[in-house]
């Protein structure tokens, strides 16, 4: 059943998107290591971290296409649940750093020594060990995805109005995670990370592998967003987004769909924090701040919703262009340039980057002539009932 | 049709003293009406006339602040959601053409099987023959077989009123409710659906509100006339257009 799922998921534009993404998981660090540094094909080990960072970015953005792309589910606040992530991941590193931090105390972190913590929170026990801390990862979004959804979709709160409580609940927890007595290092968060796994997180090879990793992450996720969205599934997902009265009227439980997918989507932000927090050394609440949340959805509009594709290329492009111009003599001006981002692809481009080279593309085949059509249809190896239809 | 026969007790649909207000306006008013099974029946009335509410109490979209709604005999519909009731087989055309714009005909018809609902099982969906031949089935009856793979939003307007009226086909409920199936429909394409529709009744309970009285003359059966949320008269198409309140309702008062 998994196998047919696949291979019923892939066409030409996945297929590409995934060797690419494979093939940087590969080179990028091999390249990292193995050459000399200094030399042409070299990448430095700080644009290994960067870009790795790039990726989990394009985890994130994907869990947002599948929710918004596809079901029309407009989450402002999807950047707690990829902090969540982080913070889980994060508590691990802190437990990992035992004697070694400044005050050495071989269980308490520095925070909680500082702070006069006694002992060790009952929320703090159990992440000394990876498989709890990574089982947290999924967990702890989900179930605040879950818990969020249930109530939200079983009282039919869609739209704006979802949108404005998704941001309402990412604020909440900022100001939650801002306080010292919540036990989470307060404003500081956690940082001063040593080992993962025994690892040193800051040594190259440590960082090659995060960045793999992240690549492997990013492959996974696509390869499931791909599988939900083109099942039946995905076909009920794109009734709901289009005519979610006519789709209950048709006795599908238009809450049901959108709680299964609302809470797979946090799962997978919640994984891109935890990928993301070892290889930025820090996680603190300010990454549940809103404008972090809303930044993410631009990614996706500009990218191309709904297409998967274009939400990790868009979170990767839009972050490039963050880190290019916020380095520079520009930087005072970047979020204005964002701002003017968004007004013009939402202007010019409202399907995104993908979703316009994809009309295109439609366009010109159609304008072919027929005999033509069936040679593209065939060498596009599509998989879909559609195509198939008309080669025969 | 003899619609004398069976009353009540045997009712695929059953309303008796529905009231509804929104905000004070009375939009249905002691309503009662019976539906026996297998029956086909008309419902006409002037704009505000409580057709559509009368079709949303059905439907669980709205609740009524009081009056009985029993469908089969036995289940209250008062009680439960537009789902649930979609579930135990009552299917609804609405009055503007409500399809999945962005999904092909094909997979609009898919969508509507009445096959398993859940996430799970759409989630693990495999298509079988069986499937794929009840929708090349529906796709002949309302005639889109060429437009299978077409996105519905392209379709014209009397195909899309075609594809809808399949997708009820595909959900294969007891009853079917159908709210304007010809509005904006050119005559050849009326008289067709009036075909369509008769020989939907051959297998199921049909509802069908509409305006056009060539139409309703057309399907030749018993018809109510709703007023101001209540019934104001029933019988034949002549019997009801010979009425003497009823053409003081459409005439103006």
């Amino acid at each position: 059943m998994t196998s047919h799922m696949l291979t019923r998921s892939l066409d030409r534009g996945a297929a590409i998107f995934l060797a690419v993404v494979a093939a940087c998981g590969i080179l990028i660090p091999l390249s990292n290591l193995l050459l000399p540094a200094g030399s042409f094909l070299q990448v430095p080990t700080y644009l290994v971290a960067l870009w790795g960072k790039y990726v989990c970015y394009a985890i994130l953005a994907l869990s947002i296409d599948l929710i918004w792309g596809y079901c029309g589910i407009l989450s402002l606040g999807h950047g707690a649940f990829f902090a969540l992530g982080g913070y889980a991941m994060g508590m691990y590193l802190m437990r990992q750093i035992g004697t070694r931090g400044v005050y050495g105390n071989p269980i308490l972190p520095d925070f909680m020594v500082f702070l006069n913590y006694s002992k060790l929170p009952w929320y703090w026990h159990g992440f000394d060990m990876f498989w709890f801390a990574a089982l947290m990862v999924l967990f702890v979004p989900g179930l605040l995805a879950f818990c969020f959804g249930w109530l939200a979709f079983r009282s039919r709160v869609t739209g704006v109005y979802l949108s404005i409580i998704t941001q309402a609940m990412t604020y909440a927890l900022l100001l939650a995670f801002f306080r010292n007595d919540f036990g989470f290092g307060g404003n500081n968060g956690m940082t001063d990370f040593k080992d993962i796994l025994g690892f040193n997180v800051q040594a190259e090879g440590t960082r090659g592998a995060l960045f793999m990793l992240s690549c492997l992450g990013l492959i996974v996720s696509f390869l499931i967003c791909r599988a939900v969205v083109s099942s039946k599934l995905g076909k009920v997902l794109i009734a709901i987004r289009d005519a979610e009265s006519r789709s209950r009227f048709l006795g599908y439980r238009v809450e049901s769909y959108k709680l299964f997918v609302f809470t797979l989507s946090a799962c997978m932000a919640g994984v891109a924090g935890a990928l993301y927090v070892p290889q930025v050394g820090i996680i603190n609440p300010s990454e549940f701040a809103p404008g972090n949340s809303i930044e993410a959805v631009i990614w996706v509009a500009v990218g191309g919703r709904g297409t998967l594709v274009g939400a990790a290329l868009g979170a990767i492009v839009v972050n490039y262009a963050k880190t290019f111009f916020t380095s520079g003599v520009l930087a005072p001006y970047w979020l204005f340039m964002l701002g003017a981002l968004f007004i013009l692809v939402t202007l010019l481009l409202p399907k995104g980057i993908v979703g316009t080279f994809n009309a295109w593309r439609e366009a010109s085949k159609e304008r072919r002539p027929a005999a033509a059509t069936a040679s593209a249809a065939a060498e596009d190896g599509v998989t879909e009932p559609k195509m198939a239809e008309k080669r025969s | 049709m003899n619609v004398m026969d069976t009353r009540a007790t045997s009712a695929m649909l059953y309303l008796d003293g529905v009231h509804v207000s929104f905000d004070g306006f009375h939009a249905i008013n002691n309503l009662s009406l019976t539906l026996a099974p297998g029956e086909m029946r008309a419902i006409i009335g002037p704009n505000g006339a409580g057709k559509t509410t009368m079709m949303d109490i059905i439907t669980g979209k709205t609740k009524p602040d009081e009056g009985t709604v029993l469908f089969d005999g036995v289940t209250d519909l008062t009680r439960l959601d537009e789902t649930r009731i979609a579930e135990l087989g009552i299917g609804r055309k609405f009055q503007k053409p409500t399809v999945f714009e962005s999904q092909t005909v094909q997979d609009n018809l898919l969508l509507a099987l009445n096959v398993d609902h859940s996430v799970k099982g759409t989630l693990f969906w495999r298509g079988s023959r069986a499937e794929s031949e009840r929708i090349d089935k529906v796709l002949e009856t309302i005639r889109l077989t060429d437009a299978r793979n077409r996105l519905a939003g392209s379709l014209s307007h009397g195909q899309k009123q075609w594809l809808e009226i399949g997708m009820l086909l595909a959900q294969d409920p007891k009853l079917l409710l159908v709210d304007e199936p010809v509005a904006g429909m050119t005559d050849v394409e009326t008289h067709l659906t009036a075909e369509l529709l008769k020989e939907i009744n051959k297998t199921h309970t049909v509802m069908v509100v509409e305006h056009d009285m060539t139409f309703v003359r057309e399907l030749g059966v018993k018809v109510t006339c709703l007023h101001e949320g209540t019934v104001l008269a029933e019988g034949t198409i002549d019997q009801v257009s010979s009425n003497e309140r009823v053409i003081e309702v459409y005439l103006g008062r």
